[in-house]
């Protein structure tokens, strides 16, 4: 009887916590001219990867930014979380090798949650790892092969995965071992989900750009929290 | 067994020092590439034997990985035979355990190569750099000792060469070769020009090395390939290697017109000496174009090439100058 009880309360008192969970909001933004990106001119050189770019050389996607000064591809998450990552349950994360490239290019995943790596061209690449905590990988993939899997144990921000075989291909994917984090889409919106009540340092990072962190408070209702990264 | 002049093995060793000095150009241009970790499997290759690869793979950065392989196997079945015949086939007994110093420096050199694509680590790229430059000393004093003119050169009167010169060239031989370290630490950084202007360096004659720099470096820095950030360390390492570089073609000019003090213009270590100096200073105007083409990958391996010519002409001066005065 008295397990029951104690049960229910927590049961409760979890579906109670999760009710009172909100989302973290906000839009980043940059201020100033970014660096001109630079088109991937070893690209014309292989004709397994040319071939994807009939109209035109891809460039690199260090700054991606639109009309307003939106900041794409940052990374936000909570600072000082550990322990809590439910990577193990959680869907994997896609990331394709497309016209010699990587699709995405940067990528947020939790510790123990996989990476899925496709190959979707014709030709054979590498997928290696080069983190600084986490143990290093570098598996071969030829066309039509099989899926790469990747797990990382240890928190990581922009960890680099390259392909030797073509060395402008490269993406970071930052490693959390918590669930709260969210990559800025095209117009540098972010939604971090479910966050439970608390005070909490929010970072967001940019790969060239380092990163920013301010405080917020979550209580009944969601917070919004911008930033704005700034060239001089 | 005879220590006469044996042609067909003298041709043999010019034949391997030519073969090791492309295979540093090649390993060079794996390097400048960033290709060496496209190949992630080593004695095998995409798990084929390394000689049945199918050319279909040889494409973008594992045709460098893989043609470098290829040569290195080649050079280590070379400097085998190599060594079995001045084994067999000469007398010097000294040369002979240069023989085995030889091909034991190049099965350890496979063996390092193999293991910094097997362990992934950039490290063990330094001294795989490193152990190619002496291993091209190695070979080119092996077929230097096998040369008509080398065993010719013993019955003749010659100027004996000052101490001082050879201690002189000895010493800028050792600067040479310590910046060949310095600049194989440069390139297994993987971080791509840690400066991207010359003469200035970042604006400046000393560039700034302060966290907000190396912040400001990297957020205007827009690289193509798969290079790694900069930081202060990459940033004081190429100055360093900039000062060394001027320390070096002073010295190399020195050596130059002592030479032709000591020993007069028309001797043949006076002639080498000025072309020493002359690999110097193509090396610099190399070094300069490195970084105005952005690293651009056929430079850099020029600029690799020539810093292992630069090594090699000082330590054969310094091997003729040292058995000319023994003998005088």
């Amino acid at each position: 009887m008295k397990k029951s009880i104690l049960i229910l309360t927590l049961a409760a008192f979890g579906a109670f916590q999760l009710s009172r969970a909100a989302d973290i909001t906000g839009t980043i933004t940059l201020k100033g001219t970014a660096p001109a990106e630079k088109e991937l001119t070893p690209i014309k050189d292989d004709p397994n990867c040319s071939a994807a770019y009939a109209s035109g050389l891809p460039k690199t996607k260090f700054y991606v930014v639109g009309a307003g000064g939106e900041l794409a591809d940052v990374i936000v998450s909570l600072k000082g979380i550990s322990g809590k990552s439910t990577g193990a349950s959680a869907a994997p994360v896609v990331m394709d090798q497309k016209g010699c490239l990587y699709m995405p290019q940067i990528l947020a995943v939790q510790t123990g949650q996989k990476v899925i790596v496709k190959n979707s061209d014709n030709c054979v690449h590498n997928v290696h790892t080069v983190p600084k905590d986490n143990a290093p990988q570098n598996m071969v993939q030829m066309p039509g092969g099989a899926d790469l899997t990747f797990t990382f144990d240890k928190p990581e921000p922009f960890l680099k995965f390259q392909c030797d075989v073509h060395p402008w291909m490269f993406a970071w994917v930052s490693v959390y071992d918590h669930p709260y984090f969210a990559v800025t889409d095209k117009d540098g919106k972010f939604t971090i989900k479910d966050v439970p009540p608390g005070k909490y340092t929010i970072e967001a990072a940019h790969r060239k750009l380092g990163a920013q962190t301010a405080d917020v408070e979550i209580k009944d209702a969601g917070v919004a929290q911008n930033f704005t990264f700034e060239i001089k | 067994m005879n220590n006469k002049y044996n042609p067909a093995l003298f041709w043999f060793a010019v034949l391997n020092a030519v073969a090791t000095f492309l295979l540093i150009g090649l390993g060079g241009l794996v390097t400048s590439h960033e290709a060496g970790m496209s190949v992630p499997d080593w004695p095998t290759s995409y798990g084929y034997n390394m000689f049945a690869l199918p050319i279909k793979f040889w494409t973008g950065g594992a045709f460098f990985e893989h043609t470098h392989r290829l040569l290195a196997s080649v050079v280590g079945l070379l400097t085998t035979i190599l060594a079995v015949w001045l084994w067999l086939k000469d007398s010097r007994k000294w040369l002979t355990w240069l023989g085995i110093a030889a091909f034991l420096l190049v099965v350890a050199q496979g063996i390092l190569g193999g293991l910094r694509v097997r362990l992934q680590m950039d490290n063990l790229g330094i001294f795989h750099g490193a152990v190619a430059q002496t291993f091209l000393v190695l070979v080119c004093a092996i077929a230097l000792v096998t040369s008509r003119w080398w065993q010719n050169s013993a019955a003749q009167k010659q100027l004996a060469v000052p101490r001082g010169l050879r201690s002189h060239v000895l010493y800028i031989t050792i600067l040479i070769f310590i910046q060949l370290l310095i600049a194989a630490t440069m390139r297994h950084q993987h971080a791509g020009l840690a400066i991207s202007d010359f003469p200035l360096a970042h604006g400046k004659i000393w560039p700034d090395t302060s966290a907000e720099a190396i912040a400001r470096y990297n957020a205007e820095r827009v690289e193509i390939n798969n290079v790694k950030p900069l930081t202060a360390f990459q940033v004081n390492l190429q100055m360093i290697h900039r000062l060394v570089a001027y320390a070096i073609f002073l010295g190399v000019a020195a050596a130059a017109m002592l030479a032709r003090k000591k020993l007069g213009g028309r001797d043949g270590l006076t002639k080498f000496a000025f072309v020493w100096l002359g690999l110097l200073t193509l090396q610099i105007l190399l070094g300069a174009a490195t970084i105005w083409t952005n690293k651009a990958a056929d430079i850099a391996t020029g600029h690799v090439m020539v810093g292992a010519l630069a090594l090699l002409v000082g330590a054969l001066w310094w091997l003729v100058a040292a058995r000319r005065t023994a003998l005088t």
